[in-house]
Formats: C-alpha cells, structure tokens, sequence
C-alpha cells in the first residue's frame, strides 16, 4: 500500500507547478535522519545479512538447505502463484470500472472515486476481518446458507479466501493507476479505428491495448508485488494452512525461532521484491512521461445510448457491491450478535473490560489506547527525522546526489515490515543498550514503515515555499531562524500536518513489523484484532470485529482528513 | 555543596509523608506470570494467593507454548513477566540454554517423583504432567460401525481415513509431544515415513489446541467434523464435567495403546531480572501448594505432581493413563528436537 500511496504523492507532485526555492546547502541537518537511519535500518539489515549469510547455523543446515527446503519452496511457489491469480484477478476486475471512469460521466462519479479509495487505504488486517464478517465460520453467508437448507462453504482456510482479499484491496490500484492513463488517451484514436472497419475487439488488440501497456504492466506490477509479501492476509484467512515468504520469515522467527532460516528468507525476499520493484519503477517512469503530455486533456462524456447507460450502471453497480459488500457485513457484524442476531452495543460496551484468561492481555480499550500512543509517538518521531531530512535535502543541488538521497529515503519502504521487526529482534540486543524488549521499539519500526511517505509528503511542501517570498524575508533583514518561523512554518504547516496524520494512520494499521516486536501486555489494535480473530469462540470472534470496525473508522477518517489538508494546500497556491 | 543533602533528606521526608498519609492507598505489587494460551488459573486460588501476600497476581497469555518461550527468550533483560509458567519437557532444554531463568528450588521439590524433576541444575521447578493421547469420538464411532483406533498405526490405516486432526508440532505443545510419540514409536527417521502415511491418509493440521480441539473435532463439546483429535487422557472427564446438560459417561475416549502417548511434564520458573524476586519465589512455592495442586486437574485437566493431591472423584473415575507411554531420551530431544520440527514440516510440505 505504502509504495503505491508513495507513489500518487509523487505523480501529484510533478503536476503541482514547481516552485522551487533552494536555500543553502545546510549539512549538520543530516545528522539526525542519518543516525536514524542508520542505527534503525542499516544496522539491523546488516545484522540480518551478517546472520544470513556467515551466522552460526541453527541446527548445522547451510544456506543451500534453508533454500531448497521443502518449506521454503512451499512459501516461494505460494507467494508467487497466489500473488500472480490475484493481479490477474484484479486486472479482470479493475480494468472494466477504469474504462467506465476514463469514458463516462455519470452521478456521483467523484464520490465512487472516493469510495474505490476505501480498501486499498484500510489496514489489510482490517480487509481480512472484513471478509471473515462476510464468509468466515461465523460470519453472515454462512449463517445465512444453513438456515436455507444449503451447505455452507468453507471459506477461510483456503487460497480463495486470500485471492478474494487481494482483489478486494487492490482494485483501487488498477482503477486509478490504468483509469488515468485511459482518460488521456483520445478516442479520436479508436474512432479512427473504426471508421477503418476496425471490431471493437482488434480496436482492442490493435490499438488500445499496446497505447495502455505501460500503465497496465506497472499497476500490475505493483498489485504483484503487495500480495507477494502480503502478511496478515495471509496469516488470518489462512487459518495456518498457507505460508507466504514474508509469513515463513515469522513462522521461522517467533514460533521455530530459527533466526538463521529467518535471516535467509528476509535477504531472499529482499532480492526479490527489489527485482519487482525495479521493474515497476521503470514501468511507471516511462508511462508517467507519456501520460503528461496529454494530462490537460480528458476525453469524458455521458453515456449516450441505452446500451451504455446499461454498461454503466452495472459496471458501477458491480463494484459498488464489491468493495462495500464486505466492509458492510464487518460493521455489521460488530453490531449484530452472532448467537441471536439481534442489534446490541454489547462488543462495544465489553471492550473495557477483560475477564481473566481472556484471548488479551489486556481490556481490548487499552489496546486502542497503545495503538494512539504509538501513532502521536510515531507521528513525531517521522517529523523529528522527516523533517530535517526534506530541509536538507531541497538544499541539494546536484543531481546525483538528489537521487541518491531519494533513494537512500525510499529504501525502508521496499523492505516488508516484518523484515524491518525481525532486524530490531536480531539487531537492538546490544549490551548496555538492549532495545529488544522496549517499548519505544515499535513507533521507532513504525516511523521505518512511514518515513518514506512523510520525506516526500514534506518535500513536496517545502518546495511549495515561493523562493521569493524567502528572500523578500531575507532581503528585509530576518534571520535564518526567523524566516523559517515566520515564512516557511505557516505555509509548511498543512504539509506537516498532513504528514503527521499519515504518519499516524499507517502507525496505527501496522500490522508486520507489530506483530513480531510488539509486547503481549502492550498490544497494539492490529495484534489485539488478529488475537482475538485467530482463537475459536464467539466472544473472541466479536470482540475482533468491534476492534476491526473501530480500526476501519479511524483509518477511514484520517485518510479524509489528510485529503482535506491537501485540498486546502493545493487551494493556497 | 552542603545544602546539596538537603536533597535526599526532602525526598525521603516526602516519602515517608506519602507513607503515613495514605497507607490504605498503597498499590498492591503486581505480580506478572506469563502462560501459554491454555494456563487457566481459578479465581479463588489466585485469590488465595493475593489475600495471603497482599499482591495483586496478572496472568499473562503470551501465544501458543513454543512462542511464549521464545518471546521470554527475546525479552531476556527486561522480562516480559515474573514467572514463566508452562514451558514443558519438550522445550526445558531451550530455556535453560538460553538462560531465561533464575535458579531457585522450592521445598516441596522433594515431595516430587523423582522422574518429573528433569533439571538437575536447579531452574525449572515441574508443576504438572499429563498425557498427550489421541481422543476419539463415541458417538460417531457409534454411527459409522467402525470400532476406534488403538495403536498410531490404526490412523494411516485407509480405514481412518480423513478423520483426525492434529496440532502443529511447531506451534503447539501437545502438537510437539504427539509428534515425540511418533519418534517413540517409529524411531527417527521412521516417524517421517509415518507422517507421510498420516498425510496419504488425510491428517488434518490446525495451528493449535483450540482450534483442533473446539473447532475441528466432533466429539463432545465440539463443533467440528473430525471424530479423532491429538488431545489429552483426561479430555473426557473435562466432557462429563462440563457437559451443558448432565451425561452419566464420557462422550470421548481416549486410545491408550502401548506408545501411543506421551507425557508431557510442565514447568515453571522465575524469569531472570525479575525485580520482584522474593514474590516470584513465593508464586512458585504457591504453585506446589496444595489447593493451587489440587485446582490442576478440572482446570488444566493435567495431573499435579504432588503426589498426594486429593483428585475430584469424577476426574479419577473418567481418566485414561496409557500404562506405556511412548518414551524418548529428554537427551535426544533436547539434541534433535528443531530437527524433528525441520524435517515434520518439510515432509508435510510436499
């Protein structure tokens, strides 16, 4: 999600006018994003590639065995072959609503826009409960199927179930990534076609098609890439039957406690997805070249005849069913009693409380109490490092060292979270200094997790600062100090405070680099839900749907405000 | 500099003051014992605890046997709890090795069989032992005309087929001491031929004993659609004691043919860095008391280790004891056990 969000802000970004003003290069700001950096990722990786490749062996098995074992085989074929049905999968269902939204105008065209946003933005523990509202062992179909005199399938514990979730949070992806591309392609194009004696199908093949290629292959590719390390999918809806790389590195870590087969799967899983990544970078640098040349122009209209109302109405009808079908049946779920059916606040009410032996450590309130802890923490932490770091870096002049520091920014984010959780575990037992145990440990992996998106986000509006405004400051007589609290502060302000709700959300969905790191008496939201969601009974069960649906809201409304905050900043200028 | 004692001498005039005001205010010590999932301690015997020490007891549920060790483990320095209660005879060599506990030696350790002490250097004190069988169900043995297995051969028998569940050996502890038993039996490498056989055979692999207990198996309390579950030799007597509506006999049973089983011995001790040391000394004496004993089998449904802890009668009367349990060298498992785990889950992969 993160890369693909990362992403946005960058295309967003290009299109904002640039006005970029550079002040001196200023070096000593870089200290602290470095020492973070360094001492919080380069450290804990190369402890992971140090163990990986030359550590002790668990049981003397080398590097070779760990590879071909049965096993890892199993976690690499899954990954792959369930990662590629997905994306074929969400293509099949993303590609018709992007044609819809690039062609047509229709009512409420914006707010469904908004609404494909929904899943791709929750939390996938959250998607994962959503669906097990839906067809898990107590959820809606089937409770619904037996009463029918039909037997009820079993959904979680299979691939299905895993693919469906996927499909589910990445048609978002396809629909914008592709439906953008789409919209600045000319019909003149196809109409051309056609009047040539072009059928829809070789206008298909022949000419749409090869000019959508690129947008196609890169969402595709980045759809690939976030369901082959997809974690708690996986985890909840495979009820322990499938093993993706990124859970066998868990499995490996927390219950078999091989940290060296551990560090082989991390530094493989690395490998592979930098490969993917790569491959989406270049798709996605090409594609985005293409598409600015056309962006002023889009080519909608409304559906003229009755056959293309029809084809808007049920493609929009579709999705609508598709992506709101599920959330519904969650919230739903955490409403209704799953012994009576009946409306009840009861798991909401039964959240501050907790018998002994619960499933939790703790009241399910004080998980989300910890959950806001660690996102403010989280929060200031990204500033705290974000900020000098987008400081320094605008004063940057030459080019490579631009890259490269953007580079050096974006790393974290193609390393999965629970690599990030298994390096502080195999990293920070330092003596004298042992993190291990720590509470502070898991907003420091969550501000990893959302570094990136800050850096970016806060670039973004530090170039925003007209530089004339700066030096009319300067020129007047204020001080470094002064210009930045007075010109630079107030219009940073909705940029930082839009980085700081980001920073927030993913902190408070994190469910990876949690799920490894954090403590059983501090759980997090996201480790109380897959607790309270993996053990059989019916109190557990509601009790992870209320704490699901209670995520989802606050995932929902921070991401509503950050698109507030970004509307405001764009209106500014 | 003089006036500098001033500081200290204040501070602990505030103190005492904070003392004297409010003595009825003071806040119990909290004592923190980390479990597995299944640790299920009555309220009146932690309230027995409480009233006599005047602290409060937090029980911790930390995952699953295996994982709650390894988060011990990872948390060494700055445990996650006082004691660490739980970790069974499959798994004692990892902890000592690893150095999570304290030493400490209770003196009712001498009133324990001398083959359930099986640390000699003093920190893991046993608490409770059992025995980790297969249970069948009755009724649905009943139904189908189909006697009930008695040996581990009988379940890769075809006749069994697609019948039993099991928990995973690398997650659950009752899991990990079936899989023992197969290398009782079968010998290593013969358990892996066996477990390709189960797998032919269409085991069933649930994450852990909850799941495979309440979720999968068809007996008794369940909800599932198995009738052959890895559980314990007292599961059935749990059935008639807790049966909603009141049954005369057990709806399970359990097969107790000769190495089929395996005991399983529990243990607890003090987590190294514990700043609660003396309470952490009196919570494990507490757990070799008789009514924290004597609470084990209706609870935990495991046997205490004290010897002359008086049973319920309905526990006693509905038991099944394997006489000859499967028996590995706790050597062997202490050298071979990630192995066992390695090769289980690379043979049940293919």
């Amino acid at each position: 999600m993160a890369a693909a969000v990362a992403d946005r802000g960058v295309r967003a970004k290009q299109s904002a006018p640039a006005v970029i003003a550079r002040p001196g290069p200023r070096p000593w700001l870089w200290v602290l994003p470095l020492a973070f950096l360094g001492l919080f990722y380069l450290y804990p990786l190369t402890a992971i590639i140090a163990r990986g490749l030359s550590g002790p062996a668990g049981d003397g098995i080398g590097i070779r065995q760990i590879l071909t074992a049965a096993t890892t085989l199993r976690a690499l074929w899954f990954s792959t072959w369930q990662a590629a049905v997905s994306t074929v999968c969400t293509l099949a269902v993303g590609l018709p609503a992007a044609y819809v939204f690039a062609r047509y105008r229709f009512p409420g065209k914006r707010l469904l826009r908004t609404v494909t946003l929904v899943p791709f933005v929750l939390p996938t523990l959250v998607v994962a409960a959503a669906w097990q509202a839906l067809l898990g062992p107590h959820g809606f179909v089937n409770q619904a199927l037996p009463a029918l005199a039909l037997p009820a399938p079993r959904f979680t514990g299979t691939a299905g179930a895993i693919i469906a979730a996927h499909v589910f949070f990445n048609t978002a992806l396809v629909v914008r990534l592709v439906g953008d591309a789409w919209a600045q392609l000319h019909p003149r194009v196809t109409e051309t076609a056609a009047v040539l004696g072009a059928g829809p199908l070789r206008r298909w093949r022949s000419v749409t098609l090869p000019l959508l290629t690129r947008p196609i292959v890169a969402a595709a590719l980045l759809v690939f890439l976030f369901d082959f390390t997809s974690f708690g999918v996986v985890l909840l809806l495979g009820a322990g039957r499938f093993a993706t790389l990124e859970v066998e590195i868990y499995l490996q870590t927390v219950t078999l406690f091989d940290l060296r087969a551990a560090a082989v799967l991390s530094l493989l899983q690395l490998l592979l997805t930098a490969l993917v990544t790569t491959a989406y970078s270049s798709a996605a640098a090409r594609y985005g070249a293409t598409a600015r040349l056309g962006r002023a122009a889009t080519h909608e209209r409304r559906p003229a005849s009755g056959r293309e109302r029809l084809l808007v109405a049920l493609t929009v009808g579709a999705l609508l069913v598709w992506l709101v079908v599920p959330l519904a049946a969650l919230a739903l779920r955490a409403l209704f009693s799953v012994e009576d059916g009946r409306l009840t606040l009861a798991l909401f009410t039964r959240l501050g409380s907790r018998p002994r032996g619960a499933a939790l450590a703790v009241p399910p309130l004080l998980a989300i109490r910890n959950s806001l802890l660690f996102a403010a923490l989280t929060a200031l932490l990204s500033l705290a490092v974000g900020l000098p770091a987008a400081w320094a870096a605008i004063g940057v002049r030459r080019a490579w060292l631009r890259r490269l520091i953007d580079v050096g920014v974006m790393l974290p984010l193609g390393t999965s979270p629970v690599t990030i959780g298994f390096g502080f575990i195999l990293a920070l037992g330092l003596p004298g200094l042992d993190l291990r145990a720590s509470p502070v440990l898991l907003p420091v992996a969550h501000t990893l997790v959302a570094l990136p998106l800050v850096f970016r986000s806060l670039v973004g509006g530090l170039q925003a600062v007209p530089a004339r405004l700066r030096e009319a400051a300067a020129v007047l007589g204020a001080s470094p100090g002064q210009r930045f609290i007075h010109v630079e502060l107030p219009v940073l302000g909705r940029a930082v405070a839009s980085a700081a709700l980001f920073a927030a959300a993913i902190s408070l969905g994190e469910f990876g680099a949690s799920a490894l790191i954090a403590r059983p008496e501090l759980p997090t939201v996201t480790t109380a839900i897959f607790r309270s969601l993996s053990r059989p009974g019916a109190a557990n069960y509601g009790q992870g749907m209320a704490l699901a649906t209670i995520l989802m809201l606050t995932t929902a409304l921070s991401i509503a405000a950050i698109e507030r905050l970004r509307v405001a900043a764009a209106r500014d200028f | 500099m003089r006036y500098l004692i001033a500081v200290p001498v204040l501070t602990a005039l505030l103190c005492a003051a904070h003392v004297a005001a409010e003595p009825a205010a003071e806040k119990p010590e909290v004592l923190t014992v980390m479990g597995h999932d299944s640790t299920v301690v009555p309220e009146e015997v932690l309230a027995e605890f409480e009233e006599r020490y005047g602290a409060r007891v937090s029980i911790l549920l930390a995952g699953d046997a295996g994982s709650a060790l390894n988060r011990a483990i990872l948390a060494k320095g700055n445990p996650l709890a006082d004691v660490l209660y739980g970790v069974d005879n499959a798994f004692l060599s990892r902890a000592l090795e690893e150095g999570v506990f304290e030493p400490y030696e209770p003196a009712a350790l001498a009133d324990i069989a001398p083959e359930l002490r099986l640390d000699a250097s003093g920190h893991a004190t046993p608490i409770d032992f059992g025995d980790v069988c297969v249970n069948y169900d009755i009724t649905w043995f009943d139904e189908a005309g189909l006697a009930p297995p008695r040996t581990l051969e009988d379940l890769a028998d075809p006749a069994y087929v697609d019948l039993l569940v099991v928990e995973n050996p690398a997650a659950s502890s009752p899991g990990l001491a079936f899989l023992l038993a197969t290398v009782g039996r079968f010998g290593d490498p013969g358990y892996l031929d066996y477990w390709r056989e189960l797998q032919k055979n269409g085991v069933r692999v649930a994450p852990d004993w909850e799941t495979a207990y309440f979720a999968e198996f068809s007996g008794g309390t369940s909800a599932g659609d198995r009738p052959l579950v890895v559980s314990y030799g007292s599961s059935p007597p749990f059935e008639v004691i807790y049966a909603e509506t009141p049954i005369e006999a057990p709806t399970t049973g359990v097969m107790v043919g000769d190495e089929s089983c395996f005991r399983q011995i529990e243990f607890a001790g003090i987590l190294a860095g514990t700043p609660r040391r003396e309470l952490a000394e009196r919570w494990i004496d507490f757990m070799l008391d008789t009514s924290f004993q004597a609470s084990l089998p209706l609870n935990m449904f495991v046997f205490p280790v004290i010897a002359d802890t008086p049973l319920a009668p309905e526990f006693e009367r509905f038991l099944s004891i394997p006489e000859h349990p499967a028996h590995v060298d706790p050597a062997a498992i202490a050298e071979h056990r990630e192995r066992w785990i390695r090769q289980w889950r690379e043979a049940m992969a293919q």
